[in-house]
């Protein structure tokens, strides 16, 4: 065989990777978000969560995208990010 | 010789990272090792291959086509080329593929969804207009099966761009669940045989005489017999049928399907004076059934539509989700639907986009 050179069909970028936030200890006076990802009864599972950390006195706000066909729009990420201390992300059918 | 040369002196005018193999590397085999592959063995991509692929545009290679989900990584002209390589396209395909890399990348394709989904979709790429027939694509017999070259590589090359320079790869943001054959490639050219049939592309809004690809998030193939209806309407009341159990018979989510209507099944039709209008429109009809029969709990089955529907009258489709496409050998009163995703549901939020191929 001859020496060959392969031009590289990827986007030649590498994945930087980010320490996750660690969770809190407590969620007692935080704000929880609850995100809504599209899919068909998510907020069903979603009414229940909420009315349950209600019932034990947490403070939770309610986040939606428009379908779990695309990511989430910038806009509700910024709204996430400022506004929640933790996330809960429904998945459901 | 003359490509070697062209290697030689232009080879410096890519800008993709050049890898070195050793003298003794089995080319084909690098390329499984660095992941660049469908699974099937591809084109390892050279100086003189990558450099002839670029001859079948105009665009420069250092150009933007946009970015590439589920990573949004840009991706040239240089880099479509180089994967269209690997999938062993000619030269020529290239303003088709373009146009369905722009097509996959408008918003309302969502193709960082299709990618992702546990479902079975990838684009299917359907290709109309005068450019099927100068790059030799098939729209006869075997269309969406194996055996053309360029209906094979096409499709392949938009799955290895996604793959490879958007990071989609099965297993990591890929996450179907069994996934489908048609992920490795689903790409036809629509039969414009017959000029009194309205193709796919005007149909979506194009002249007739524009070359045009049209993207769908689906899979395929699902089988369709009926040998035996000779009439429009019954045969359209057949279809539905057919149409109404995709996914799961009472199942409402997917709301758009591709009905690849055959030449003997469209014989029908067209005697009878039946156009693409008149077709979809009986289809839609044909799959609009009473919710109290597609109960979700009925005989313990709990896929369905919920209890407050039992008194309407409820569509399996969008009003715009059937689309019909002609292709196909002569003989065989078999037709073939192609599911589309079950993301379908919110009809704004996800469409087919068709885009016009500029040679």
């Amino acid at each position: 065989m001859t020496q060959t050179w392969l031009r590289d069909p990827t986007a030649e970028t590498s994945a930087i990777k980010r320490p996750r936030v660690k969770p809190p200890a407590s969620l007692q006076g935080l704000t929880i978000g609850l995100f809504d990802i599209g899919k068909t009864r998510s907020n069903e599972f979603l009414d229940q969560v909420e009315k349950r950390l209600g019932e034990r006195g947490f403070k939770t706000k309610r986040y939606a995208k428009p379908t779990n066909a695309k990511v989430a729009p910038v806009e509700v990420m910024q709204k996430v990010v400022s506004e929640a201390d933790a996330v809960l992300i429904a998945l459901s059918d | 010789m003359a490509e070697r040369l062209e290697a030689k002196h232009r080879g410096g005018t890519l800008r993709a990272r050049k890898i070195e193999l050793g003298e003794y590397d089995d080319p084909m085999e690098a390329c499984f090792e660095r992941g660049w592959t469908d699974g099937l063995p591809v084109t390892p991509p050279t100086d003189e291959r990558v450099l002839r692929m670029l001859s079948g545009t105009r665009l420069a290679p250092g150009e933007s086509v946009g970015c590439i989900p589920p990573y949004l990584a840009d991706c040239t002209i240089e880099k479509v080329a180089i994967n269209a390589v690997l999938a062993g396209c000619k030269p020529e395909y290239m303003p088709v593929l373009l146009a369905a890399v722009e097509a996959a990348l408008e918003p309302v394709f969502t193709l960082h969804g299709v990618t992702a989904t546990t479902y079975f979709s990838s684009p299917v790429i359907i290709v109309n207009g005068p450019v099927a027939k100068k790059i030799g694509m098939n729209s006869g017999l075997n269309a969406l099966g194996q055996g053309n070259r360029a209906n094979a590589t096409i499709g392949r090359a938009l799955n290895l761009i996604v793959r490879n320079v958007g990071g989609g790869k099965p297993g990591e943001v890929d996450r179907a669940t069994l996934g489908a054959p048609s992920k490795f490639t689903l790409c036809f050219a629509e039969d414009e045989s017959d000029p009194s049939w309205e193709p796919l592309s005007v149909s979506r809004g194009f002249a007739r005489g524009v070359s045009t690809v049209t993207l769908f998030q689906g899979h395929g193939v699902e089988a369709f017999v009926d040998q035996k209806t000779r009439t429009p309407e019954a045969l359209s009341r057949s279809f539905g049928l057919a149409l109404v159990k995709l996914g799961h018979p009472r199942l409402i989510q997917s709301a758009r399907a591709v009905l690849v209507l055959s030449p003997e099944h469209y014989r029908i039709y067209s005697e009878a004076g039946w156009g693409r209008r008149e077709i979809e429109s009986a289809l839609f009809e044909a799959t609009i059934r009473p919710g109290s029969e597609i109960l979700a709990g009925l005989d313990g089955i709990g896929e369905g539509v919920t209890a407050e529907r039992a008194s309407e009258q409820v569509p399996k489709f969008h009003e715009d989700g059937l689309m019909v496409v002609r292709a196909g050998g002569k003989a065989g009163l078999f037709s073939a639907i192609l599911p589309g995703w079950l993301a379908g549901r919110n009809r704004l939020e996800l469409q087919p986009v068709t885009k016009e191929i500029r040679e």
